[in-house]
């Protein structure tokens, strides 16, 4: 089986070695002279405003989980088709329980108006 | 021996991760070491041959919990120096919790025995007809039903539970409400009048544009503001007629 994972494994080393040659070759062969103003932020010739570490609105936390949820709801699903053909009518039923509890949950928040964004 | 090289590396490079996820001062390039540590658990993973889990961990790990970290993160109003500044007043309750914590893992730690047949146990028991999804489905739907169903209300309890706790409603947002929309018809809306030459709209008696639909408390019933709100429209209109000719 990991014999089949060997073209990620070069593809891994490859992308390694391209991004440490960037890199390590702009530090090792580049002029570098650093000083205040060159160092100091690119923003249209102003000074930054205000710190880039503002709160985020909690509307995207609440559209990350429901994400989760439903991509564990999917990832369910995997084996489940996999091994249908084996694990007969009960199988069957019982993702069907799971995916009518989640569907409960879709109704809710579908008409609580989580998912539209205003 | 090339898969105990790589089991290595991918090892160390995920000790080295994890240690930089709590040691590291930015909570952001924690959150990317942590992503780190999860790939390489999942290589992990993926050399002990558990490959439904190492895809599992990419997708559900590396895709939605570390955006969730990195949402958590950034809602957090992360301030250093006042972060710092209760250092002295918690440092006893701290010191508490940690020689606790530190007893109890002394305590584990210490009393830790292997039992008789681990090292047999050990092997990760892959069946051998059959590859590693297919082990998994054969027993989740089925020998673990309930575990399964338990799993669907954990994910229904979190999902309501989310929507409860961030959902609030916005008296400002402008809900497209469809209902409405197609209920309403042109002559609700339009009048055409014909107006004669140099007369102005007192003398025509132009009826006043009806009042824009409510907020969302108004929902319910229609007729109220229609019958309501004239008056009060004419009088902006009025107003604003006023205003123009003023200027």
């Amino acid at each position: 089986m990991l014999a089949n994972y060997m073209p990620i494994l070069v593809f891994i080393v490859i992308a390694g070695v391209i991004g440490a040659a960037l890199i390590g070759g702009s530090l090792l062969v580049a002029h570098q002279k650093p000083y205040p103003e060159k160092l100091s932020a690119y923003e249209c010739g102003f000074e930054p405003f205000d710190d880039a570490r503002r709160r985020f609105d909690v509307r995207f936390y609440l559209v990350a989980i429901l994400f989760i949820i439903f991509d564990l709801e999917v990832a369910f699903l995997f084996p489940w088709a996999v091994s249908l053909s084996r694990i007969g009518l009960f199988g069957f039923f019982s993702m069907l329980g799971f995916l009518g509890v989640l569907t409960v949950g879709f109704i809710y928040e579908w008409r609580k108006g989580a998912l539209d964004w205003e | 021996m090339i898969v105990a090289f790589f089991f290595y590396v991918f090892a160390a490079i995920l000790l080295v991760s994890a240690a930089a996820v709590v040691s590291s001062r930015n909570p952001v390039h924690s959150v990317l070491f942590l992503i780190l540590a999860f790939f390489n658990a999942a290589a992990l993973f993926l050399i002990a041959g558990a490959e439904f889990l190492a895809m599992i961990l990419l997708i559900v790990y590396v895709g939605a919990v570390a955006v969730l970290f990195l949402f958590v993160v950034m809602m957090l109003d992360v301030n250093f120096a006042e972060l710092r500044g209760g250092f002295q007043r918690y440092l006893p309750i701290g010191a508490t919790v940690g020689v606790v914590l530190l007893v109890e893992l002394a305590l584990v730690l210490g009393g830790w025995k292997f039992a008789p047949d681990a090292m047999s146990l050990r092997f990760a028991p892959v069946p051998e007809a059959t590859h590693n999804t297919a082990a998994l489905g054969d027993l989740i739907y089925t020998q673990y039903v309930f575990l399964f169903q338990a799993a669907g209300l954990v994910l229904l309890v979190a999902m309501i539970g989310a929507i409860v706790l961030t959902l609030r409603d916005r008296q400002t947002s402008r809900h497209q409400s469809i209902e409405r929309q197609h209920a309403r018809r042109p002559a609700d809306t339009l009048a055409m009048v014909s107006v004669p030459l140099g007369v102005g709209m007192a003398e025509v008696s132009v009826p006043p544009p009806p009042a824009p639909p409510a907020r969302r408390l108004a929902h319910a019933d229609g007729h109220a503001d229609g019958h309501a709100d004239p008056h009060d429209a004419g009088a902006a209109h009025g107003g604003g007629h006023h205003d123009g000719g003023g200027h």
